[in-house]
């Protein structure tokens, strides 16, 4: 019934057309695959794409058949936005000389958190501090999922990867999430946001305003991944529903300097609802939910205050 | 008509990119390259060249920005130098396995630790395997005219790979030298339009750097090698080409006064100009010795060599750099590109100019006469370096 009642509405919001083609190697229950396809869905066909490797670029171009309805390319891992600069300068260089005719052609850079936080992250800052006309989208799984769940610096305080595995006197990762949100809009970049393919309509019309702003764009998009999360695969959107509705991912984005808060529940759910779901951090006790508790409540009044000082 | 000006190297390059017409330059600079650079962006700044110039943060990203640009069509530009070629070495590789084709200027330098901005071919030999077409210029109008060359060659459809243009850090890179600088419309004429028969287009979307298998990696390294051995006659054809435009030709090796010659010397980039003067000497003495040089090191021209070693009985070749363990680089790839020759001259490797160190003259007259020497009685030295103080600690009997 829901299904009929979405082809009858929901094609007037969302698309059909699928530019990444179905017959792909992501996972049952990827939170990233949805993630792009929504995304895909929301920039349209008029777009180059470049991702860095990890889960997505592998899964969608095993040589010598490809997903991608779209030009499409990979180079190497820290890249992207490097090679993106290229593209979006290639372009205008070309069309500013007429040797090819003007158009408008939207240029998105992917990647994973361990190519976005982590090893990419230096790329990232050079382009969105030089300006391209770019949009970057951080398909965040928490870890390095293409390589067997290997912590990475976006990976959550106290979960279990292979490389910060909990065990006898470690909880697994002992640091906090790093927050490239903050750090790209410490670049004064025109918009960042948050997105979370739990919430799709929000995530398309946000990819949708960072491929449209002029300048650099920025989307962190929460991926559930039931493979390194171990969680079953049919959670994926409720988990990603339970980031949100806790508070620890907050749906907000920011666009020139000005906050703003996407979904506001009244109140908060308690975090262990999200945590108790997730194998990764079956092993924390009472305290240790309690002082994870303790820092998403801290951190969500933080970003309320600041949203609260741009009143819509 | 030509014009003949005084050019700094550097300053050369950048006027072959810009009359090139090159439309995206990314380069991060580093000491001895920067002039290249700087010169290209105050070119961009005056409106003398439309281009994109991006400014990265570093040498792997200026590679891979050229990528980008070179997957839309676009004409790509890089330059760079030591550290710089050896942070963007990961990127050095894909250029040439998407098949970009990306002109990058080297200006030659020395590697870490200690560290040094001066002079040697480290940094490159580094790059021997990675698939880019690669020349060594001797002076500022091959720096010029190679760079040219290397659009001409690189874009070629036939060819699609990316090209090194080799130069000496600052005793290239920085000296000043009367160039030929042509007309805009010969360069026209030699130069067509960048017509990449892969770009990225929405209008006809195509799958850039797909992942290869163990059932399908081989097939494709073996068409990238294949390829690769192909672009030699369009290399050729090229120097051809702008022979006839130009009025200059080039060769993969080139010969100096060696017909007839019992002893050859053999070197790359500019420390050959050095060499030819001790060469004109001994001659003038009597000395049977020529020289041969290196232009293009990649594709290795053996056809070239073993034609140019014809009835030779030595040939000393001088290296700018060491592979530690083993020897100079391009001694050892010479002596196996001639080992299969009947009959076979005597090869015999000695390092210098390691780290800017100079080489005068006198100090190729050592290298030749230690050659001849070594090629008699042989040596007891773990490896020959000009002028080195210190022990050389023997591996006779090793």
């Amino acid at each position: 019934m829901a299904d009929r009642e979405f082809v009858k509405f929901g094609q007037n919001i969302v698309t059909t057309q699928e530019l990444l083609a179905q017959g792909h190697n992501f996972c049952t229950g990827c939170g990233e695959a949805l993630a792009i396809r929504l995304a895909c869905k929301a920039v349209g066909e008029n777009m180059i794409m470049n991702m860095a490797t990890g889960c997505d670029e592998v899964c969608t171009t095993p040589l010598p058949v490809t997903s991608w309805r779209i030009p499409w390319m990979h180079t190497l891992f820290e890249n992207a936005s490097a090679t993106i600069s290229g593209v979006e300068a290639g372009l205008k260089s070309l069309m500013a000389k007429g040797k090819m005719p003007e158009r408008d052609i939207k240029c998105v850079a992917v990647g994973g958190d361990g190519g976005t936080s982590d090893i990419g992250l230096q790329a990232l800052s050079g382009a969105l501090e030089r300006g391209h006309d770019f949009l970057y989208l951080c398909w965040d799984n928490e870890a390095y999922m293409n390589t067997g769940i290997q912590r990475s610096s976006s990976t959550p305080y106290g979960a279990s990867t292979t490389t910060a595995p909990a065990g006898k006197v470690s909880i697994g990762q002992t640091s906090w999430k790093k927050n490239m949100v903050e750090i790209c809009a410490a670049h004064n970049i025109p918009y960042t946001a948050t997105a979370c393919p739990s919430y799709y309509l929000d995530l398309m019309k946000k990819v949708k305003k960072g491929a449209e702003v002029k300048g650099p764009a920025y989307i962190h998009i929460l991926s559930p991944c039931p493979t390194g999360w171990r969680y079953p695969s049919n959670m994926t959107v409720e988990i990603g529903r339970l980031a949100v509705q806790t508070g620890i991912f907050p749906l907000y984005e920011v666009e020139n300097g000005r906050y703003r808060l996407n979904a506001d529940p009244p109140e908060l759910k308690p975090v262990r609802e999200y945590l108790k779901l997730q194998g990764r951090y079956r092993h924390l006790t009472d305290g240790e939910i309690e002082r994870i508790q303790q820092r998403v409540s801290e951190e969500y009044t933080r970003l309320k205050e600041k949203a609260a000082c741009f009143p819509a | 008509m030509s014009k003949r000006v005084a050019l700094e190297a550097s300053h050369a390059v950048a006027e072959a990119v810009k009359m090139a017409d090159v439309d995206v330059i990314s380069a991060y600079p580093i000491t001895p390259q920067t002039h290249i650079p700087e010169r290209l962006a105050e070119m961009v700044a005056n409106g003398e060249l439309k281009a994109s110039y991006i400014p990265v943060e570093s040498e792997h990203s200026a590679l891979s920005a050229c990528l980008g640009a070179s997957s839309v069509g676009a004409r790509a530009f890089t330059t760079t130098a030591g550290q710089g070629l050896e942070l963007m070495h990961e990127v050095v590789y894909v250029a040439s396995s998407m098949r970009y084709p990306v002109v990058m200027v080297i200006c030659n330098r020395a590697l870490s630790a200690p560290i040094s901005v001066w002079g040697d071919h480290s940094d490159v030999m580094a790059c021997r395997d990675t698939g880019w077409i690669q020349v060594f210029c001797e002076n500022n109008q091959e720096a010029f005219d190679l760079t040219l060359w290397a659009f001409r060659v690189g874009e070629d459809s036939r060819v699609l790979f990316p090209v090194m243009v080799n130069l000496d850090g600052f005793t290239l890179s920085h000296v000043i030298e009367p160039v030929f600088l042509p007309e805009q419309s010969e360069v026209d004429r030699f130069l067509p339009k960048f017509n990449y028969p892969f770009a990225l287009d929405p209008d006809r979307p195509m799958t850039h750097g797909a992942l290869g298998l163990p059932d399908l990696y081989s097939e494709a390294k073996v068409a990238q090698e294949v390829a690769f051995r192909k672009s030699t006659g369009i290399i050729l054809q090229g120097w051809k080409e702008f022979g006839d435009i130009f009025g200059r030709y080039y060769c993969p090796v080139e010969s100096y006064k060696a017909e007839g010659a019992k002893t050859l010397l053999l070197t790359m980039g500019s420390y050959s100009e050095t060499a030819k003067v001790t060469v004109d000497e001994r001659q003038a003495k009597g000395d049977s010795l020529g020289l041969l040089r290196l232009r293009l090191w990649r594709p290795f021209p053996f056809e070239e060599l073993r034609q140019a070693v014809k009835g030779v009985e030595t040939v000393i070749v001088f290296d700018r750099c060491i592979s530690f363990g083993m020897g100079g680089p391009v001694f050892s790839e010479v002596k196996s590109a001639l080992y299969g020759e009947e009959p076979r001259p005597k090869i015999v490797g000695i390092v210098g100019g390691l780290g800017g160190r100079d080489m005068s003259a006198e100090d190729f007259g050592y290298v030749i006469d230690r050659g001849k020497e070594i090629a008699e009685k042989g040596s007891d030295r773990i490896l020959e370096v000009v002028g080195v103080r210190g022990e050389m600690v023997s591996i006779r009997g090793q």
